[in-house]
């Protein structure tokens, strides 16, 4: 299989923060419509990986290859423009703004000073708001202001804030933290529907969520890959138990 | 064409409370003060062009520039370098050394025009220049702090600092620019002699439907999909940046536009009192303008207006008896605006019409309650509750690691 037939290659990829290599000559593929969770100890480079795909963090040396683009070059916006989608950690939604708003404000049109200013609200976009918020759950508060919501249900309005763009990759931070045991059951449900056409990078902790969900596991451990592969398979691997799992 | 109406008219409230502020302007100021008092308010008004510029840029964009004073001076200056010019013919100058030129040059003995005041002589460039030297000094700072993302407390000091570098500037080039006298003794507008009394109702009244132009302007812009931006860069910047929006090219634009806006309040000053100074540029009136904003309510354009008529019928009402104690009550205004009333008069407003039956009617409450409204209690309500889902509801694991761990 070469590069190009995967939707996101990472290879060689390492940044250094002062000298502390938070991420070591990662390599790692995506293939289309699969479902990649990424696990690891506090500190092994989770996040900062998802923060050097999208480009909030530059990296030091390496290649990130999304669709044999060259991410690594490109503005967080432009990134975000070739179909990457990131929920941050934290819900990070508008909390001043209603639920409509919020799902509204990421609609892909009107991206620009200009298209913003004359941007109309069509029936298209009514439509599009109203088929991503039935599909978080989230149908019968849309004219809530999202200050309001419960801390699950902010989780699930980020990342239907990303379903409005249709990431063709989506990478979602710690998607069900602070969330009831319902509510992951939904959250499990509502990841294996979408990624039904596009790929998605899950950050977890919660082994019962990575198991209802992944497709393949990577173990990060000090920037570093040290398993990857089915959960069965990671779960019985000695490095990974003593490092991770044994605690 | 009939929704974009009812936008900019904001609604049934909307309209009833532009309605009452045209009637203040238009009709009850006009008829009640003499025609002093009427060229104060005049004034007042072209302070709340400033006013309205910071609500989009500070109350909806988050950004506090400090230095709004800098695009009301090069508005003002502007108008009154054409003003100047046309006072300064041959013949009423003649006495001068060299005649023809500004008195103030011929004091500092410059003996030709200076090169950037040639095209002054035509109306068209100035107006053009009112609009366009303001957007233009804007965008070069704009383009220069938020493509870096300087931000916050850093912008609001560095537009202070330029702001008085400016003022430095226009004092210190006495010959250019008329020094710390600034430019008096303005006479006519196109042949049109701007100080008599018809005059002055006339520029009272331009300077009034400009004011109702750029709320109208501003509004088009808060309630358009630019102005739901505004808010959630304010929120979430980052948010915006990761939906795919650049978000420097929007602080760019708005920090423009509330500069255009506050240059147009600074002409129609010039016209309307009949001089510029550099006292209208530094650091305090910038300052002070925040103030009429915040005492008005920043997120509210009409609030804005009212806050700038308050403050400055206070200031002049106060400091004809107690000059020097104006500054402290004006700082202590300051305080107690953001201690107990962070929304100013617009958010006392707000509160206040929910128990009114008369105004629960025009403002159509309950289906109303929206963002600025929210009360600051009822926010903090919530984020404790969400601290505290966070702390238990995570397991062991997912709640040690923080941002700061994994970065």
């Amino acid at each position: 299989m070469s590069n190009t037939d995967f939707v996101l290659a990472i290879e060689d990829l390492t940044v250094s923060f002062d000298g502390f290599k938070a991420v070591d000559n990662l390599i790692m593929y995506i293939e289309k419509n699969e479902l990649r969770v990424v696990i690891g100890p506090n500190g092994a480079g989770k996040t900062t990986v998802l923060d050097l795909i999208c480009g909030k963090t530059k990296s030091t040396s390496g290649s990130i290859k999304f669709k044999n683009q060259e991410l690594t070059e490109l503005a967080e916006h432009e990134i975000v423009r070739a179909g990457v989608g990131r929920k941050f950690q934290n819900p990070s939604i508008y909390e001043n703004l209603t639920v409509y708003q919020n799902l509204e404000v990421s609609y892909p049109v009107g991206r620009n000073v200009w298209g913003s200013l004359t941007f109309k609200r069509t029936a298209e976009v009514e439509e599009r708001v109203r088929q991503v918020a039935r599909e978080i759950l989230l149908e019968d508060f849309l004219d809530m202001e999202s200050a309001l919501l419960s801390h699950g249900q902010k989780q699930w309005l980020e990342i239907g804030m990303l379903l409005m763009q249709e990431p063709e990759l989506l990478m979602l931070d710690e998607p069900v933290a602070g969330m009831s045991a319902k509510e992951r059951d939904q959250t499990a449900e509502l990841l294996n529907r979408i990624c039904k056409n596009r790929s998605v990078i899950v950050i977890e902790h919660d082994m019962e969520f990575v198991k209802k969900i992944a497709h393949k596991v990577t173990v990060l451990h000090q920037g570093k890959i040290l398993a990857e592969g089915s959960m069965d398979k990671v779960q019985h691997d000695e490095k990974v138990i003593e490092v991770y799992l044994g605690h | 064409m009939n929704s974009l109406t009812n936008k900019l008219l904001g609604g049934k409230e909307g309209i009833y409370a532009l309605g009452l502020l045209a009637a203040i302007i238009f009709i009850a100021f006009p008829l009640t003060l003499d025609l002093f008092r009427l060229g104060l308010v005049g004034k007042y008004i072209t302070y709340a062009f400033v006013a309205i510029g910071l609500v989009l840029l500070w109350g909806n964009g988050g950004i506090l520039s400090l230095g709004q004073g800098m695009f009301f001076g090069l508005g003002g200056y502007a108008m009154a370098m054409f003003l100047k010019l046309e006072a300064s013919d041959p013949i009423s100058t003649k006495i001068q050394t060299t005649p023809g030129i500004p008195d103030f040059m011929d004091w500092n003995q410059l003996t030709a025009l200076p090169w950037f005041w040639e095209p002054f002589h035509s109306f068209t460039f100035t107006l053009i220049a009112i609009v366009a030297v303001p957007a233009i000094v804007a965008y070069i700072i704009g383009v220069a702090m938020f493509k870096r993302r300087v931000g916050g407390v850093y912008f609001s000091i560095i537009t202070q600092a330029i702001t008085l570098i400016l003022s430095i500037l226009i004092i210190g080039q006495q010959g250019y620019t008329g020094g710390v006298n600034g430019m008096t003794d303005l006479k006519t507008l196109l042949g049109w002699d701007i100080r008599t009394d018809s005059a002055k109702y006339i520029l009272y009244y331009v300077n009034g439907i400009l004011l109702f132009g750029c709320i109208f302007v501003s509004r088009y812009i808060m309630t358009s999909k630019f102005g739901m931006l505004l808010l959630a860069m304010r929120d979430k910047e980052d948010r915006v940046r990761f939906s795919g929006y650049d978000v420097s090219s929007f602080k760019i634009f708005i920090y423009c536009v509330a500069a255009v806006i506050s240059a147009i309040g600074g002409a129609m000053f010039t016209l309307q009192v009949g001089f510029m100074s550099p006292s209208f540029v530094g650091i305090v009136p910038s300052i002070e303008m925040v103030i009429f904003a915040a005492v008005g309510g920043r997120m509210s354009l009409i609030g804005a207006v009212y806050g700038t008529l308050l403050v400055n019928f206070g200031k002049t009402m106060f400091s004809e008896s107690y000059p020097d104690l104006w500054l402290f009550l004006m700082g202590g205004l300051f305080i107690a605006v953001v201690m107990f009333f962070p929304n100013g008069l617009a958010g006392e407003y707000n509160k206040i019409k929910k128990k009114i039956p008369f105004l629960r009617k025009i403002a159509g409450i309950d289906s109303v309650e929206k963002a600025g409204d929210a009360s600051a209690t009822e926010k903090a309500a919530t984020e404790v509750v969400e601290v505290k889902v966070d702390e238990t509801a995570t397991d062991g694991k997912s709640g040690l690691e923080s941002k700061g761990a994994t970065t």
